[in-house]
């Protein structure tokens, strides 16, 4: 059981300044002209005043864009491995969204399931989640579809849920989340057992992901999934913007006689994803890969890793230059016979 | 000894440099570190990522046998940017290895078995590792077969190695090439390799199957095996995809769920006719 408290919104300012003394960065929701993003901040004042999900999703903390797996230096015909500068920066995060929240569970299947991801490791080790509930949300989401709900506290180490102006009901979650309460443990005072339903947004299931995950292997082969990708461009910013897709590639980068290797974000949307290098592509058709993305994320990771790879934060087709969208496809998807 | 990094290679010194053919090369790659080369082991049919610092890294098997310990041995062709720098490199340079990757050819369920292999070009290096497994371990089965092809003498790969297998009391090899890819000098057969192996036409009784070859090669291969009596469950080969990683994480050689580089790349063909065709 969580541990409730309440916290006042005034009381913010001194909980960041406690975490800041303890060597944590904080990240938080800034409005950079209407892009709501994950900046570096001291206070809570510089915090996004209203929104309702962050135009991008905090992964890059734990997944960069692009990070160094390994730093090398050659000279002649040796070869020496350097230590990596990638190292993790205790951080916390501040304002995810529940849905994003969520998404840490399929980082950590994919990234420590089996072999174990040093690097990921590290970051989600040192990277403390503190939570906000949804009060809004809106036409894009589907959190509830896919086993998600706006006051969700998986993933979260702390969950606030705004209860009135001044405020937050504080669901102590974790030990990660402990710690943080333990900082100024003045500042989290009892009256938590509260209703937080009532405070949260009311997002309608649109439809049964288990029903979906038992469907798609029957559908594969489809035309649907031509009729649906056929305006795609391929341009992979889905992939780009989804808080739980994971793939990489790997390319080196040098200057002189020093490089380093390094993991990029990359999408299955791309033609280049699976091109051997004779020419031949597996998934040579925009169809085949667009199939891709949805039966990974809702056939092959639940029945591989155990988790749905997708959250309904709605970003994909919120985002998606061409107007694809992820609930209309799921909708047709399981109304093909 | 300090823990290696998921990512992190090992340096690896190339210690022989050996042209197949015009555009395939074999190197044997020794550990730099030599208590690395102690504690490392692998099986038939694994594979890893070779790389070149500053160019990046490619996919191919071990093609050496885990009984010769203390090296590994790559076969490759010049294809992409980094076969194509890792052809130019010599003896004595550095490369890295990060492996053994995947799954493997289950050779101790087939103690007492025949092994027959089928294979065409430079599919031979996957199956070359199981080879020379099963040859130094001679004794644990009883008929070995090899049935290779390829397009024209000048392709065939591991010519002194044919050779020697072709001098063995205890190999059967047939080696082939295609119409017109032979030589004045040539004594093996004239043909494809699925019509060559249909002549020779091997027991199939109490024989596992091995085949690895190109697309076509393998289509018009299945059929005939069928004929001789290997049900597909008895006939195995592997199967190769993009990859970066090699360790299921980067998302990219699945087929359907499965990732080529975690759950493969050894398949029976009763698994691939379950497999979407995304390979």
């Amino acid at each position: 059981m969580a541990d409730k408290k309440i916290i006042r919104k005034s009381s913010l300012g001194e909980l960041f300044k406690k975490i800041r003394s303890d060597g944590k960065r904080i990240l938080a929701p800034v409005d950079r002209g209407g892009k709501i993003l994950f900046e570096y901040v001291d206070s809570p004042g510089s915090i996004a005043p209203d929104y309702i999900q962050t135009t991008l999703s905090a992964k890059d903390t734990l997944l960069p864009r692009c990070e160094e797996m390994l730093r090398f230096r050659t000279e002649q015909k040796s070869v020496y491995l350097e230590e990596s500068l990638n190292r993790p920066e205790p951080t916390l995060i501040f304002g995810v969204r529940p849905c994003d929240a969520r998404s840490i569970a399929v980082l950590n299947a994919v990234y420590l399931i089996n072999y174990t991801d040093d690097i990921y490791r590290q970051k989600i080790d040192t990277t403390t989640i503190v939570g906000v509930s949804c009060a809004k949300c809106d036409e894009y989401c589907f959190c509830t579809s896919v086993g998600g709900s706006p006051g969700d506290t998986a993933g979260s180490d702390m969950l606030l849920t705004q209860m009135d102006n001044d405020i937050y009901l504080a669901e102590i979650l974790t030990d990660k989340g402990k710690a943080i309460a333990a900082l100024a443990p003045e500042l989290f005072a009892e009256g938590g057992d509260v209703d937080k339903n009532k405070h949260c947004a009311d997002v309608p299931v649109r439809f049964d992901v288990k029903d979906l995950s038992k469907r798609l292997p029957g559908v594969f082969e489809d035309p649907v999934w031509i009729a649906q990708s056929l305006r795609c461009i391929g341009c992979g910013t889905c992939s780009y913007v989804c808080p739980a897709c994971t793939c990489f590639d790997i390319q080196d980068e040098t200057d002189g006689n020093r490089g380093v290797r390094l993991r990029c974000w990359d999408s299955c949307g791309f033609a280049q994803f699976t091109l051997h290098t004779s020419g031949h592509n597996p998934r040579e058709v925009q169809s085949q890969r667009w199939r891709q993305r949805i039966m990974h994320k809702f056939s092959y990771q639940p029945d591989q890793l155990d988790v749905i790879g997708c959250v309904g934060c709605g970003r994909c087709s919120r985002t998606c230059p061409v107007d694809m969208n992820i609930l209309q496809h799921i909708t047709d998807i399981l109304e093909v016979h | 000894m300090e823990e290696k990094s998921l990512y992190q290679p090992y340096l690896m010194r190339i210690a022989a440099n050996i042209d197949e053919t015009p555009d395939v090369k074999t190197f044997r790659l020794e550990f730099v570190k030599e208590d690395e080369g102690k504690s490392f082991s692998f099986k038939a049919g694994q594979f890893g990522e070779y790389s070149v610092f500053g160019e990046g890294e490619s996919t191919f098997c071990i093609a050496s046998s885990p009984t010769r310990s203390g090296y590994i041995e790559c076969t490759f062709r010049k294809m992409g940017r980094v076969t194509k720098s890792l052809a130019s490199r010599e003896v004595g340079d550095i490369i890295g290895f990060r492996g053994p990757y995947g799954n493997i050819f289950p050779l101790d369920d087939w103690k007492g078995k025949s092994l027959l292999f089928v294979t065409g070009g430079i599919a031979l290096p996957p199956l070359r590792c199981v080879i020379w497994n099963a040859l130094d371990l001679r004794n644990n089965f009883k008929d070995i077969t090899v049935v290779y092809g390829a397009r024209t003498v000048r392709d065939l790969v591991y010519k002194h190695e044919l050779e020697e297998w072709g001098k063995r009391g205890d190999v059967k090899l047939i080696t082939t090439v295609d119409p017109g890819g032979e030589t004045v000098e040539w004594k093996g057969e004239v043909g494809f390799v699925p019509t060559v192996l249909e002549k020779a036409s091997p027991s199939s009784a109490d024989t596992v199957a091995l085949l690895c070859g190109p697309p076509i090669m393998i289509k018009l291969t299945l059929p005939i095996l069928t004929k001789l009596g290997f049900s597909q469950d008895k006939i195995f080969t592997t199967l190769e995809n993009r990859m970066k990683c090699g360790i299921g994480k980067c998302g990219r050689c699945n087929v359907g769920k499965y990732f080529v580089c975690k759950d493969g790349p050894v398949f029976t063909f009763a698994q691939v006719s379950q497999l979407p065709p995304e390979y």
